[in-house]
């Protein structure tokens, strides 16, 4: 080792390498690999402006997105037993939730809300994928107990969100249990004839995905999302193939047959609330009500075809 | 047979007798008298090892290769089995065997994961691994059922539903999602047991029913002790540490409140003898169709969503 190495190389590297910038001020498109700066990515909802990327965003953020007035009152959910079968892998799964719960600020990986969608009373139950890869247990399936009841309760179409990656593992047979109660859930509201539709983000697999997540009455996906039941690598494990390009995203699943829609996240709130208005047969309030009519010259001519 | 790990000291010793079997064709009776001897020790070897077998032990035995399977009971329990075939959507999925049947006298619909016995059946069935085609079937008979009013037996075994791009692109996720759906909107007595491997969605597939049997060495869970393993502990090797942790037991899963009975299997397990196990299951199943005699449909079928619709609930588990 010479003089060069030990002394002077670490002081020419201080003065050429660039002032450290703070990572959570640029964000690399995982689409396009585009810099993109943080305020620009928050204004346009975590969408890469080069190549249209969806990130993921943050529960709180696509709650405020949906509402009206970015306005929506959380509701609190019943507490449930946080460790059923006394589970340890590892860690032990009470400090595993205790390290979730200081880390997110959040009891577990559902959020419920309710307020209003171009002025009609929508109850909301949105994953939360930082906690625990949105993981299914019971407290998850409290959530979505809650939110079908209080959509009963309020006469209000149901929309749910997931992004997951399916069972909570350490919850065992109980988290299992979740696909059927959830399933139970939602048919409550559909038995009420009121409206039941998934917005299916980034991702929906698993436990998650065969079982309330693809039993809405209209299924939007968010586009690139990955959806589906088996994992990618299970599958190539299983195959030993390399999987078709778009595998699992959402414009594939639309291709296939198993969603309604693939929707911009700009365009997003109109079209869901556009949705429950046609279902409901109601019209939204102000502006939403006028949609161009493809190829009509006029509303008339729309009508006589 | 095939001989488990935790089994070769009793396999040792029934080899031992065998050969002393063999030696004392002339009536020795030194002979007979330690092979009466060994016997004894066998049973009592077989009695302390199956008394307590771990949960991952458990695991092998739910996986056994000479187990009785779906086609076995049903060939056994039902008269005049007719098998009913095809989702009327894509095709026909042997993985999951559907047909009317007689129980006991009794018209009604089975339905049962088969995994298959040699390379050849194994792969006609594709190895117990449902594809969206299986579970559509099953809703569709399941339907069926309801509208003929009689009585649906699932019979559970299954790794779990199949993964693979043909799976996927039919949408996988929604048809077990639906085949839960109809098991939980049936009018009529809805009983599951598990008889081996109950693997994770595709295994609740066709378990959400009134009633839920598990044979004594069977094994439910989310996800299997390997891929927890190679998850949580980052190494298939800890199968063993996660097969415990899962609580995956027939017997834990009693405890837990998730199922409602278990059904004994004779010593040495299901294998040893088929013939008392099917008696065993058949009396458990008449059992579970009893109780539900004469309850309206509209009944079952409330009490089985609001059982579902508590499970985890503050009190359970
Ligand atoms: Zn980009």
């Amino acid at each position: 080792m010479n003089w060069l190495t030990n002394y002077v190389r670490p002081k020419i590297q201080a003065l050429v390498r660039p002032r450290e910038v703070p990572d959570n001020l640029w964000h690399k498109c995982p689409g396009c690999g585009h810099m993109i700066f943080h305020r620009d990515l928050e204004k346009a909802l975590n969408v890469c402006q080069h190549c249209g990327h969806h990130m993921r965003l943050g529960v709180k953020k696509r709650l405020e997105m949906l509402f009206d007035d970015g306005r929506y009152t959380r509701i609190e959910l019943p507490k449930s037993s946080d460790d059923p079968l006394k589970f340890k892998d590892q860690k032990r799964y009470t400090d595993r939730l205790k390290d979730t719960r200081a880390k997110t600020g959040e009891h577990d990986a559902i959020v419920v809300a309710h307020g209003r969608m171009g002025g009609l009373g929508v109850v909301v139950a949105a994953f939360n994928f930082e906690f625990q890869g949105g993981s299914m247990g019971v407290a998850v399936g409290e959530g979505i107990v809650a939110a079908a009841e209080l959509a009963v309760l309020q006469d209000a179409p149901l929309l749910i969100i997931p992004a997951s990656g399916g069972a909570r593992m350490q919850e065992g047979i109980l988290s299992l249990m979740q696909m059927a109660r959830t399933t139970v859930a939602v048919d409550k509201v559909k038995e009420k004839r009121l409206p039941y539709v998934v917005l299916l983000t980034d991702p929906t697999t698993g436990g998650v995905s065969a079982s309330f997540a693809m039993l809405g009455d209209i299924q939007v996906a968010e586009p690139g999302a990955v959806i589906g039941f088996a994992g990618a690598r299970v599958i190539e494990n299983t195959i030993r193939e390399k999987l078709p390009e778009g595998f699992q995203k959402a414009e594939y699943l639309l291709e296939k047959g198993m969603v309604d829609m693939v929707v911009p996240r700009k365009d997003l709130r109109t079209t869901l609330i556009r949705i429950f208005g046609l279902l409901r047969n109601k019209a939204p309030a102000g502006d939403l009500l006028l949609l161009p009519v493809d190829g009509a010259a006029s509303p008339e001519d729309a009508v006589r075809m | 047979m095939h001989i488990l790990e935790f089994e070769k000291p009793i396999a040792e010793l029934e080899g031992k007798i065998e050969e002393l079997r063999h030696l004392a064709d002339g009536g020795d009776v030194n002979i007979a008298d330690e092979v009466g001897r060994l016997q004894a020790k066998v049973d009592k070897l077989m009695r302390a090892t199956y008394g307590k077998l771990t949960p991952w032990q458990k695991t092998q035995v739910a996986r056994h290769p000479d187990r009785p399977h779906a086609l076995d009971y049903i060939g056994a329990l039902f008269e005049d089995f007719t098998p009913l075939a095809g989702d009327r959507c894509f095709g026909e999925d042997k993985a999951i065997i559907g047909g009317l049947g007689r129980f006991r006298g009794h018209s009604v619909m089975v339905l049962g994961q088969e995994k298959g016995r040699d390379t050849e059946s194994r792969l006609k069935h594709n190895f117990g691994m449902a594809k969206p085609e299986g579970y559509r079937k099953a809703r569709r008979l399941m339907e069926m059922a309801d509208h003929f009013q009689v009585p649906v037996i699932t019979l559970v075994d299954t790794a779990g539903a199949y993964p693979g791009v043909d799976a996927e692109e039919r949408g996988q996720a929604e048809a077990i999602a639906r085949s839960i759906e109809t098991c939980l909107d049936v009018r009529v007595p809805l009983v599951s047991v598990v008889i081996g491997e109950g693997g994770s969605g595709g295994a609740i597939a066709l378990a959400a029913a009134n009633s839920i049997l598990m044979l004594e060495h069977s094994i439910y869970s989310v996800i299997s002790p390997e891929g927890c393993a190679s998850i949580l502990w980052r190494s298939g090797e800890n199968a063993q540490d996660a097969a415990e942790a899962l609580k995956l037991t027939a017997q834990d899963l009693l405890k837990l409140g998730i199922i409602d009975e278990v059904v004994p299997e004779p010593l040495g397990g299901a294998h040893r003898n088929p013939d008392l196990t099917m008696r065993t299951l058949a009396t458990a199943i008449d059992g579970a169709l009893t109780a539900m005699g004469g309850v309206e449909g509209g009944v079952l079928r409330a009490r089985r969503r609001e059982k579902f619709l508590d499970m985890g609930r503050a009190g359970l588990g």
